[in-house]
C-alpha cells in the first residue's frame, strides 16, 4: 500500500503543509497561484442569501438591517424622489466631484513631492516631518481645524479628503525613485544626462508602477474620509446621505448609500488597473 | 599615441568604524587606439572600480584619468558603458532603447532614428526594432546595450562582464559579434569578464588584476582575436595549444590570488 506520508491528500491542512505539484503551465511553489474568481462569486452569493435569509425569517429586524429588497427598494425610491430634497445622482455626483476633485490635486501636488523627496535629501528633510507627523492622524480629528481655518464649505471639506489622499500617494511616488536600477541611471549619466533628464525619462517612468499602486490605496483613502467630509454643513452626497439616513433610522438607506460607495470605488479601481496595464505593461517584468 | 591613459590611479572605499578598503592601488594603463583590452581577476580585485573611474562614475582618491589629454571629470558621451543587465528601459521598445542617448542629447526624431537603425543593423536586430525589450532574449538584450552605447560615437567602450549572464552558447556567438562591431567600427574597448577564455579570445591585450589592494598583477599582448578575423573559426582558435597553454599559465594565477586571499 502507498505510504500515506508521500500522497499529500488534497485537505486544506495538507495544501497548507506542502503545495500540489503544478499542473503543467504552472509554475510549482508559485505563492497565491490559482483562480480565486469562482471562490469569490460563491462568497458574495453566500453572503447575499444568508442577509436575505436571516431578514426573511425575521431572525434580525429591518430596522437593525433590512431585507436585500428592502435595500433595492430604497434604491428606487431615491432614484425616483431623490433623498432630503436633492436628487439621487446629484447626491452622487457631488460626493465623487469632491472624491476626485481632492485625489486629482493629490496626484498633481503629491506625485512630484514624492519624487522630490527621493532624489532630494533636502526636499526629504523639509517635507518628511511635516508629512509623517499628520499621516497616522485620523481625518476626523483634524477635521474641526480644517473647519476653523478653511470654514464650512466646499473648501474645507475637498481638503480634508486631498490630505488623506496625499500621503500615500508621496509615499509611493518616493519609494517608486528606488525602482530605477542604477545601471539605467549610469546609462542616461554617460550620454550626457542633466539631473532633471534623468527625473523625467528615467526615474519618472521607472517609478510609475508603484505610483499607479500608491494611487488606488489613495483613492481608497479618499473614500473614506468621504463622510467625515460629509458631516458638517453639507446638504448632499453620499456621505451625506448615509449620516443623516442614520439619524433618522433609515438603515436601508445606509446600505444603500454604502453600496453605492463601494460600487463607485471598486469601479475605479478597475479602471485604475486597466489603466495601468495599459501605461506599465512591464511592470514586474522590466 | 595614447588615447585613454591612467596615471597613478588609487582608490580608497572608505569603511565606517574600519581602515578604508584599498580597492585599487597605483593603477597605471594606457588604452591606445583601436585596442581592446581585456580586464580578468578575481572577484574583488577592483575591476569595476576601474571602470567607473575611466567612465567617470567616481573620481580616484589619487591620479588622475585623461582621454585624449583631456581629463575625465564626469560621465561623458565620448565614453560609453554597456552594463551587465538591468540598463535597458522597459517602457521603450527596441528602437527608442537604442535612441536613447540621441534623445538626451537633442536630436530630432528623424536624426535620432537614422542613427538607431544604423546600429540595429550592425546588431542585427532590425526584426526587434519594435519589440518590447523585456521580450527579448539575454543575448539580444545586450545587443541593444551594444547598439545603444555606439549611437554616440564614443571614442572608447566600457563593458562590465556584458556577457556574464548568458548562456555559453549564446555568449560564444555574442563574443564574436563583438569582435566584428570591433573591428568594423574601430573603437577602443575595456572589457571587464571572469571567463578566462573570453577574454584570452577577445583583447589584444589582457591585464590580469589582483585583489587586496587591487593592481595589475600581468599584462600579456593577445594574438587570438586577429587571427579570429584570418580564420573565422573561433572554436579551432580556442582549441589551440597555444590558446590552452596561455589559458592554463593565467588560471594558476588567478587561483594563486585566491589561495592568498584563503591564507590571510
Ligand atoms: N561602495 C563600496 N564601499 C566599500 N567597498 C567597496 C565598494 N565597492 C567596492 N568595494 C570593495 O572594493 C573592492 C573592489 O570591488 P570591485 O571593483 O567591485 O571588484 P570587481 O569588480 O573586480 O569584483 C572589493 O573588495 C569590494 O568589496
Ligand atoms: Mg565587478
Amino acid at each position: 500500500m502507498s505510504d500515506t506520508r508521500t500522497n499529500s491528500g488534497n485537505g486544506f491542512w495538507a495544501g497548507l503543509m506542502k503545495a500540489k505539484p503544478a499542473k503543467p503551465g504552472e509554475i510549482y511553489g508559485v505563492p497565491g497561484q490559482g483562480d480565486s474568481l469562482k471562490i469569490s462569486a460563491v462568497v458574495i452569493v453566500g453572503i447575499i442569501f444568508v442577509w436575505w435569509f436571516v431578514t426573511f425569517a425575521g431572525f434580525i429586524k429591518p430596522l437593525f438591517l433590512p431585507s436585500p429588497m428592502g435595500v433595492i427598494n430604497a434604491f428606487f425610491t431615491m432614484l425616483k424622489d431623490g433623498f432630503t430634497g436633492v436628487g439621487f445622482w446629484e447626491h452622487t455626483w457631488v460626493s465623487t466631484l469632491r472624491v476626485f476633485g481632492a485625489f486629482l490635486l493629490a496626484c498633481v501636488i503629491g506625485i512630484p513631492l514624492g519624487i522630490a523627496m527621493g532624489m532630494s535629501p533636502f526636499a526629504r528633510g523639509v517635507f518628511d516631518p511635516p508629512i509623517e507627523f499628520y499621516r497616522p492622524i485620523p481625518p476626523l480629528a483634524y477635521l474641526p481645524l480644517m473647519i476653523i481655518w478653511f470654514g464650512i464649505d466646499e473648501l474645507s471639506k475637498v481638503l480634508l479628503i486631498f490630505l488623506s489622499v496625499l500621503a500615500p500617494l508621496v509615499l509611493g511616488a518616493r519609494a517608486g525613485v528606488r525602482s530605477a536600477a542604477i545601471e539605467q541611471i549610469h546609462a542616461a549619466y554617460s550620454f550626457g544626462a542633466t539631473r532633471w533628464q534623468v527625473i523625467r525619462m528615467v526615474v519618472l517612468p521607472a517609478a510609475m508602477p508603484e505610483i499607479f499602486t500608491a494611487m488606488r490605496v489613495g483613492i481608497g483613502f479618499g473614500w473614506t474620509t468621504l463622510v467625515a467630509a460629509e458631516m458638517v454643513a453639507a446638504t448632499s452626497g453620499l456621505g451625506y446621505t448615509v449620516l443623516s439616513a442614520s439619524r433618522f433610522l433609515q438603515t436601508d438607506i445606509v446600505i444603500m448609500g454604502i453600496v453605492v460607495i463601494a460600487i463607485i470605488a471598486y469601479a475605479f479601481d478597475h479602471l485604475v488597473r486597466f489603466i495601468e496595464r495599459r501605461v506599465v505593461p512591464w511592470k514586474g517584468r522590466g | 599615441m595614447t588615447a585613454l591613459a591612467i596615471k597613478n590611479a588609487s582608490v580608497f572605499y572608505p569603511v565606517p568604524g574600519k581602515t578604508p578598503v584599498h580597492a585599487l592601488q597605483n593603477i597605471n594603463l594606457d588604452i591606445l587606439e583601436k585596442e581592446f583590452v581585456v580586464a580578468l581577476g578575481a572577484s574583488g580585485c577592483g575591476k569595476s572600480t576601474l571602470l567607473n573611474l575611466i567612465a567617470g562614475f567616481m573620481a580616484p582618491s589619487e591620479g588622475e584619468i585623461s582621454l585624449n589629454g583631456r581629463v575625465v571629470t564626469g560621465p561623458g558621451a565620448d565614453r560609453s558603458v554597456v552594463f551587465q543587465k538591468h540598463a535597458l528601459l522597459p517602457w521603450l521598445n527596441v528602437l527608442d532603447n537604442v535612441a536613447f542617448g540621441l534623445k538626451i542629447q537633442g536630436h530630432n526624431q528623424a536624426k535620432r532614428e537614422g542613427i538607431a537603425r544604423d546600429f540595429i543593423k550592425l546588431l542585427g536586430l532590425e526584426q526587434f526594432e519594435q519589440s518590447a525589450t523585456y521580450e527579448l532574449s539575454g543575448g539580444m538584450q545586450q545587443r541593444v546595450g551594444i547598439a545603444r552605447a555606439l549611437t554616440s560615437d564614443p571614442a572608447i567602450l566600457l563593458m562590465d562582464e556584458p556577457l556574464g549572464a548568458l548562456d555559453a552558447l549564446t555568449r560564444e556567438r555574442a563574443q564574436e559579434l563583438i569582435l566584428k562591431v570591433w573591428r568594423d567600427t574601430g573603437k577602443m574597448v575595456f572589457f571587464i569578464t571572469h571567463s578566462v577564455e573570453e577574454a584570452l579570445f577577445m583583447g589584444t591585450k589582457l591585464i590580469v588584476m589582483s585583489p587586496r589592494p587591487g593592481r595589475i598583477s600581468h599584462v600579456f599582448d593577445l594574438p587570438f582575436s586577429r587571427r579570429y578575423f584570418e580564420s573565422g573559426n573561433a572554436r579551432e582558435i580556442k582549441a589551440s595549444a597555444e590558446f590552452i597553454a596561455l589559458r592554463e599559465e593565467i588560471l594558476k594565477i588567478i587561483f594563486a590570488d585566491e589561495a592568498g586571499a584563503l591564507h590571510e
